[in-house]
C-alpha cells in the first residue's frame, strides 16, 4: 500500500501539521466554511431568481400575446391568471418524462442538463447592483460569451441523439445560427470593450455613468441587439424550432420535466442577454433617485419586453435568409464598427 | 415511391451503390402543423434543399361519391357540406343546383339572391381562415387571431339565418330553407361596412412586412402553361396571370346580373396568390352589396318540388367557382329516386398535383409556403 492512499498517513500528516500551526486548523475551516456559505447560498439565490423570473417572463408572455391579440389570455387561475405558469410547471413536474426506445440514452438525458447548466453559471457574474453580484470575474464578459456558446453544443446533443430527423434538422439549424450569430454579438460587444477597456463587469458599468454606450455605439447596440435575439432562438428568428416547418425542431421527443429545462433555459437566457445588453450599452444600475438593483431590472424587462412584442407581431425568416442577414449585414457592419472604434480611440488617446 | 418500406428500400439499394449518401426521407404528415389535415408529403432532402416531394393522399377519404349513390337526392344535401368544411354552403348551392339542372326545377329569383348572398359570405369566410392559417404557417401568429374576429361575424350572420356554423345544409331543391330577415340584412350589411376597413390593416400589417415579401415573393412562381397543364384554377389560376372564373364564364345563379372583377397576378408565386385572394374578398363584398341592394321580394323555395325526387333518366354536368377554384358536378340518373353515378372533381386535387414540380429544389421553409399559399383542404381532395 502506497503512503499516500493510506488514510493513516493522511491523518498524521494533517495532525502535524495543525500541531506544528495551531492557526492553520481554524484557518482553514473558515475559509472552507465561509466559501461553501458564500456558493450554497449564491446559487440558491441564482436558482430561485431563474425559476421566479421564467415563472414571471411565462405569465407577461401569455399576457402580452393576449393583450396584443386583443384576447384576455389566461384568467382562471389566481388572480388574471396570475398562477397559471406555477400550475404550469406543476403539471410538468408530475408528467411522465417519457424516453422513447430508439434514442441515444445517455446523450439524451444529459442533452437538458447540458443546455440548462450555462444560465445557471452565466448569472455568477451578472452585475445587478453596484453591490449585489455574486463574482465580480476579471473576465466576466468572456465568461458570459463563453459558457451561452456552450449552450448550443446541448441543443445539438438533443437534436442527434432524439433519433428524429426533425429533431435533426433543428439541432443543425441552430448550430448554424448560433455560430453565424456568435460573431457579430462578439464584435460588437468588442467594441465597446475597447472603449471601456475592461471585460470586467463592474468597470464596463463604471465606465458608462457620465454617457451610456448606447449614445456613443448605436450601431454596435442594435447589431448586438438582433444577434442576441437571434441566439436565443426568439422569434422572427425560432427557425430551430419553427412550429410550422420542423414540428417543435431539437426538443420534439422531450417531454415533461426534461422540456421544462429547455423552457427554463430559453426565458433565462433571454433575461441573460437583456442584462448583458443593459450593462455593455444602458448603464447597468445607473440611474437618477431609485436604487441600483431596480434600475437595473426595470432597464432588463422593457428590454425584454420589446422581444416579446417583436414575437407576436413579425412573421419567421427562412433559413438562408437568416443566415445572409449574419454573413453579409451583421458581420461586415460589426467588423467596420469594430475597426473604426479602435481607430477613434487610438487617434483620441 | 410512395410506400414508405418501398422508399426506405430504393433508398438503401442506392446507398450501396454511393449514390445517395447526403440525401434522406423526412415524412411530413399525416399530422404535421403545416399540411392542415391529413396529407402527408413525403420529401426526399439534401440538407435542407428539396430533391423531390411526393404528395400522397388518402387519409380522409369517406366515400362521399358513393354514399350518394346509395340514397335520396334530399338526403345527401348535409353531405355537401362535409367535403369542403370550409365551403359547405357553396357546395350546397352548387349541389342543389345542379338537381334542379337535372330534374328541371324553377328557383324564385329571390332565393337565388339569397343563394348567392349567402355563398359569398361563406366564400369570405373561408377565405380569412386561409389568410389567418397561411400567415401561421409563415409564423406569424397574431394576425390569425385579428382575422378569426372578422370570420366569427360571418358565422354569427350565418347562424342566424342557417342555423349552424361550419356544416349548413342550408339548401334545398327549389330554393332555401329559411327565409332571410331584416337583421340579416343589416347585420350584413355593417358587416360589409367593416370589412372594408379592415383590408387597410391586413395591408398595414402584413403586406408590406419585409419579412413576408422575402417569404412569399418569389416563391413557388407557376408559368400559365405550367398551370394549365396541370389543370390548376381558382386563385392559383388567376394569380399565373390567366383570367378564368367560372362565375364569369359560365354563370349560375344570379352571377351575370352583377357587376365584379375578376383579379388576376402576373408571377404566379405566393405573393400573387395572396394578393389575389385578398382582392376577390373585396370583389365578393361587391357582389353582397349589389344582391342586397336587389334581393326582391316573394317566395324563398319552390313549393311545388316533391318530397321524393325522381328526375327522369338523364344526366347533368355542372361547374361552379367554390373558394378553391373550379368544382364540377357530375350526375346520372336511370329515373330512379337514388342517382345512378354521382361524380366530383374538386379543385385542390390538381392544385396539390403541381407540388411535385415547383417544389423541386426549394427549401423545406418554402414548401410550407408553397402549400399553404394553395389553400388546400384536404377532406376536399379525398372526399
Amino acid at each position: 500500500m502506497s503512503p499516500i492512499s493510506d488514510p493513516g498517513f493522511l491523518l498524521t500528516i494533517l495532525t502535524q501539521a495543525v500541531e506544528r500551526e495551531p492557526g492553520f486548523w481554524n484557518w482553514a475551516f473558515h475559509w472552507f466554511s465561509q466559501e461553501i456559505v458564500v456558493a450554497v447560498i449564491g446559487l440558491l439565490l441564482i436558482i430561485a431568481f431563474v425559476t421566479i423570473n421564467a415563472i414571471g417572463l411565462i405569465y407577461a408572455e401569455l399576457k402580452i400575446a393576449g393583450h396584443i391579440q386583443r384576447r384576455p389570455a389566461t384568467m382562471e387561475v389566481g388572480w388574471h391568471g396570475f398562477l397559471q405558469p406555477v400550475m404550469d410547471a406543476a403539471k410538468l413536474l408530475v408528467k411522465e418524462a417519457m424516453t422513447p426506445t430508439a434514442v441515444n440514452r445517455p446523450l439524451f438525458l444529459a442533452a437538458p442538463v447540458i443546455v440548462f447548466l450555462p444560465v445557471l453559471i452565466s448569472f455568477i457574474v451578472l452585475p445587478f447592483s453596484e453591490k449585489l453580484i455574486v463574482r465580480d470575474l476579471n473576465l466576466g464578459l468572456l465568461l458570459i460569451f463563453a459558457f451561452s456558446a456552450l449552450n448550443v453544443i446541448g441543443i445539438l446533443i438533443a437534436g442527434w441523439a432524439s433519433n428524429n430527423k426533425y429533431s435533426l434538422l433543428g439541432a443543425l439549424r441552430s448550430v448554424s445560427q448560433n455560430i453565424a450569430y456568435e460573431i457579430p454579438i462578439l464584435l460588437s460587444a468588442m467594441s465597446v470593450v475597447v472603449m471601456a477597456n475592461s471585460l470586467k463587469m463592474s468597470e464596463l458599468v463604471a465606465a458608462q455613468d457620465k454617457i451610456w454606450f448606447f449614445i456613443i455605439q448605436p450601431l454596435a447596440a442594435i447589431i448586438f441587439f438582433v444577434a442576441t435575439t437571434a441566439e436565443t432562438n426568439r422569434l422572427p428568428f425560432d427557425i430551430p424550432e419553427a412550429e410550422g416547418e420542423l414540428v417543435a425542431g431539437f426538443h420534439s421527443e422531450y417531454s415533461g420535466m426534461r422540456f421544462a429545462l429547455f423552457f427554463l433555459a430559453e426565458y433565462s437566457n433571454m433575461f441573460i442577454v437583456s442584462a448583458v445588453f443593459v450593462t455593455l450599452f444602458l448603464g447597468g444600475w445607473h440611474g437618477p433617485i431609485l436604487p441600483g438593483l431596480i434600475w437595473f431590472l426595470l432597464k432588463v424587462y422593457i428590454l425584454v419586453f420589446i422581444v416579446i412584442v417583436a414575437r407576436w407581431t413579425f412573421p419567421r425568416l427562412r433559413f438562408d435568409q437568416l443566415m445572409t442577414l449574419a454573413w453579409k449585414v451583421l458581420i461586415p457592419l460589426s467588423l467596420a464598427n469594430l475597426l473604426v472604434t479602435a481607430l477613434v480611440i487610438k487617434l483620441v488617446r | 415511391m410512395t410506400d414508405g418500406n418501398i422508399t426506405s428500400l430504393e433508398t438503401e439499394q442506392k446507398i450501396s451503390q454511393g449514390l445517395t449518401e447526403q440525401t434522406f426521407w423526412l415524412n411530413m404528415g399525416p399530422q404535421h402543423p403545416a399540411t392542415h389535415g391529413v396529407l402527408r408529403v413525403v420529401l426526399h432532402l439534401d440538407g435542407e434543399r428539396v430533391v423531390e416531394a411526393e404528395p400522397v393522399i388518402g387519409y380522409i377519404h369517406r366515400g362521399h361519391e358513393r354514399m350518394g349513390e346509395t340514397r335520396g337526392y334530399a338526403q345527401f344535401i348535409p353531405n355537401n357540406s362535409r367535403m369542403d368544411y370550409l365551403a359547405g354552403l357553396i357546395y350546397n348551392h352548387a349541389y342543389c343546383a345542379a338537381v334542379e339542372k337535372l330534374a328541371g326545377i324553377d328557383v324564385p329569383p329571390r332565393a337565388e339572391y339569397i343563394r348567392c348572398i349567402t355563398s359569398e359570405l361563406n366564400r369570405l369566410a373561408s377565405h380569412l381562415l386561409w389568410l389567418g392559417a397561411y400567415l401561421m404557417d409563415l409564423g406569424a401568429f397574431t394576425p390569425f387571431l385579428y382575422i378569426w374576429e372578422e370570420r366569427e361575424k360571418i358565422n354569427d350572420i350565418l347562424n342566424h339565418v342557417t342555423g349552424s356554423r361550419l356544416t349548413y345544409a342550408y339548401n334545398r331543391f327549389g330554393g332555401v330553407h329559411k327565409d332571410v330577415d331584416d337583421d340579416f340584412i343589416s347585420w350584413t350589411r355593417a358587416y360589409v361596412k367593416r370589412q372594408r376597413k379592415r383590408f387597410k390593416m391586413y395591408n398595414r400589417l402584413v403586406t408590406g412586412n419585409v419579412i413576408f415579401q422575402n417569404r412569399t415573393v418569389g416563391v413557388g412562381a407557376i408559368t400559365p402553361e405550367q398551370a394549365l397543364n396541370y389543370g390548376l384554377t381558382g386563385p392559383c389560376l388567376r394569380a399565373c396571370g390567366v383570367e378564368y372564373d367560372i362565375r364569369k364564364k359560365e354563370p349560375y345563379a344570379v352571377y351575370s346580373e352583377v357587376d365584379f372583377d375578376i383579379p388576376t397576378g402576373s408571377n404566379g408565386d405566393a405573393f400573387d396568390r395572396y394578393s389575389v385572394r385578398l382582392a376577390e374578398m373585396e370583389q365578393s363584398l361587391r357582389i353582397i352589396e349589389q344582391c342586397l341592394d336587389r334581393l326582391p321580394g316573394g317566395a324563398y323555395i319552390n313549393d311545388n318540388v316533391p318530397q321524393y325526387l325522381a328526375p327522369d333518366s338523364g344526366d347533368v354536368f355542372f361547374a361552379f367557382e367554390s373558394p378553391r377554384g373550379e368544382t364540377n358536378i357530375f350526375m346520372v340518373s336511370d329515373g330512379s329516386r337514388i342517382p345512378y353515378r354521382m361524380h366530383w372533381k374538386t379543385p385542390s386535387y390538381s392544385n396539390l398535383s403541381i407540388l411535385a414540380e415547383i417544389a423541386r429544389g426549394q427549401f423545406i421553409a418554402d414548401v410550407v409556403s408553397i402549400m399553404g399559399s394553395f389553400d388546400l383542404v384536404i377532406p376536399e381532395i379525398d372526399k
